[in-house]
């Protein structure tokens, strides 16, 4: 198990209360000069380890940043407080994303990103609660992370408790029947404290989702499914911080970030490829040109 | 109803043992919750939802969800028990109780019911022989059979006080009462229900009282088995075994489980490992085969697991010890 990063848990206070205190303008640009930094240490991360599932890192990156930065309920010098808000990383191969953001946050030293996926390292390449401070389950096979989080919000509910809890999915992830086990008993359950992000790159790793095995009309399914559904651009952090309000419809919510796979990265952008391509070293540097 | 074996004493419900057990821990600790899947009935849970009324999560007909949900509130500080008819808890959501579970080591109890073929006629959809198979691969997941009511009560107050995962396997048919009173059941713990030097009878769940049975066929022609109550299939009771291994001439593994990867599986293995060729081994279970259409009765002699086919087969196996 990795340890806190006391210093840099008192950046991560520090930024967290700078932007709360933000007129809605400075809060944009001090989440995007945060995100951008996570594009580029998460670049960093896949460039030590030559592996990772880099175009799926990017598009989430904007996501992480916003939830962790400016809507999370947490510690990270405390990770398992009992009242803490939780974040279920679903699509599990994005790991290369969180630990970039728990580490800035200080879960854990930003120093371990280099071992990622290394020999003995709990930086797997899908994440682990018993290694990784900060993670909340084991993911990594796709169409877990909705049932766990609704059984996290459903506890809050049987507790009398507060606590939010948010669940990254990506797109493709969807065509997993047991989601939709999930959506039916969210919304039975009544759980508006849980909130299921859906990270629309409209990209799975073969091909298109929509040439793959069709999601569209996807808000609709899920408010057919009994979800507030709210759709919004995922890298438009005016539009993000307004995605996350607590739900007041009594329902769970579920937020469409329409993304681009490889968001940042002008290379990368929107193509398929780059679900878990290696960059070169020319290209890290073109890459890193961008986003520093 | 049927009965696994012929007997005259008194027989009881596993399941009832189960749930009245259940009711009374969560009368003392307000985080035992339960997640099921419409199987309220099946599972006996009827008492429990009247007396607890929301701390019955039930999901409906999803057992992928029913699993993810149970590792969910373990994360949210609740001791959940999943209950469901063993096949689906385990088949359907094996991934489920692979990632979300045993990886996780959520503090979660599965409790399988009806297991092995109690289902006889409804087909091998329905028996859940690959149970013991499939959870004793993955790490970290307690699996416990419990023989009688007693061994159940103390199955359920054993597996919640755990930090990680238990499989609780319940039988549907009523069986005796095997374990002596005061019997206590400890984690990865046998318990030796007969001594006898000649071969030792390794028996599990619904199993247990016909290898007793088994036993007093075998005393009145002069063979004395030893009769092991095997609750516990992980972890094994690694210690005991070893010590069977080293003082009996045959080892007889008795399961209503298939013979791949189940008790008699681990029993073998461990054996295999000694220098010696002794003891004689033999593995009385479900073999390589779906169960044809027949009532559970008829499954279990179909399969040799009655009293008799004990007997033949500890002969034999002394014969060629």
């Amino acid at each position: 198990m990795l340890s806190v990063d006391e210093a840099q848990v008192a950046r991560w206070r520090g930024l967290r209360d700078e932007i709360s205190r933000a007129a809605a303008a400075e809060k944009v640009s001090l989440l995007a000069a945060e995100a951008t930094r996570h594009r580029a240490d998460n670049l960093r991360t896949i460039d030590a380890a030559q592996q990772g599932h880099i175009g799926g890192d990017m598009s989430i990156t904007d996501v992480l940043t916003t939830l962790y930065y400016a809507v999370l309920d947490i510690d990270p010098g405390d990770p398992d407080a009992d009242g803490r808000d939780r974040l279920v990383l679903s699509k599990g191969h994005c790991a290369a994303a969180l630990y970039t953001v728990l580490s800035s946050c200080g879960y854990f030293s930003p120093s371990e990103l280099p071992t990622f996926m290394a020999p003995l390292s709990p930086l797997n390449g899908h994440p682990n609660r018993l290694k990784v401070p900060g993670v909340e389950a084991n993911t990594g096979p796709l169409g877990h992370g909705l049932p766990i989080a609704t059984g996290i919000a459903k506890a809050a509910k049987l507790r009398g408790a507060s606590n939010r809890v948010f669940v990254l999915l990506g797109d493709g992830e969807l065509q997993e029947g047991s989601n939709w086990e999930a959506f039916m008993a969210a919304s039975h359950f009544k759980l508006d404290n849980l909130v299921a992000v859906v990270d629309r790159n409209r990209l799975q790793q073969g091909a298109r989702t929509e040439d793959t095995n069709s999601l569209d009309p996807l808000p609709e399914r899920l408010s057919a499914f009994g979800w507030e559904v709210r759709e919004i651009d995922g890298h438009d952090f005016t539009q993000l911080l307004a995605a996350f309000t607590p739900s007041t419809s009594g329902r769970p919510v579920a937020v469409v970030a329409h993304t681009i796979k490889g968001k940042g990265i002008s290379f990368m952008e929107d193509d398929v490829a780059w679900h878990h391509k290696v960059p070169s070293p020319e290209q890290v540097e073109a890459a890193l040109k961008e986003l520093v | 109803m049927s009965t696994a074996t012929p007997t005259k004493a008194p027989v009881y419900d596993n399941r009832e043992a189960f749930a009245d057990e259940l009711c009374a821990l969560a009368r003392e600790d307000e985080r035992i919750v339960v997640v099921c899947n419409d199987s309220v009935g099946s599972s006996k849970l009827g008492g429990f939802r009247e007396e607890f009324g929301p701390r019955l999560v039930n999901v409906g007909i999803a057992e992928q969800n029913m699993v993810g949900v149970g590792a969910g509130l373990a994360n949210g500080g609740l001791v959940p028990f999943v209950s469901s008819a063993a096949p689906f808890l385990t088949g359907r959501s094996l991934e489920q109780v692979k990632a979300d579970i045993a990886y996780s080591q959520y503090p979660v109890i599965l409790c399988g019911q009806s297991t092995g073929m109690a289902y006889g006629e409804l087909g091998p959809t329905h028996h859940s022989v690959e149970d013991l198979s499939w959870l004793r691969a993955l790490p970290g997941l307690d699996i416990v059979v419990p023989a009688d009511r007693a061994e159940t009560r103390q199955a359920v107050r054993l597996a919640a006080a755990r930090p990680g995962p238990t499989y609780i396997r319940v039988g549907r048919f009523k069986v005796p009462d095997v374990t002596p009173e005061g019997h206590v059941l400890e984690r990865g713990r046998w318990s030796i229900l007969r001594e006898g030097a000649d071969v030792a009878l390794v028996a599990t769940g619904t199993m247990v009282h016909g290898a007793l049975v088994a036993a007093e066929t075998l005393a009145a022609s002069g063979i004395e088995a030893t009769v092991v109550n095997a609750a516990y299939i992980a972890p094994l009771d690694l210690d005991l075994l070893d010590e069977l291994a080293g003082r009996v001439e045959a080892i007889v593994s008795v399961e209503e489980a298939t013979l791949s990867g189940g008790l008699g599986a681990a029993v073998a293995s461990r054996i295999a490992q000694r220098p010696t060729t002794r003891p004689a081994v033999r593995l009385l279970g479900v073999h390589d085969e779906f169960a044809p259409t027949g009532s559970n009765e008829f499954l279990l002699d179909y399969f040799g697991l009655t009293p008799e086919k004990i007997v033949e087969a500890s002969t034999e196996a002394l014969r060629h010890a």
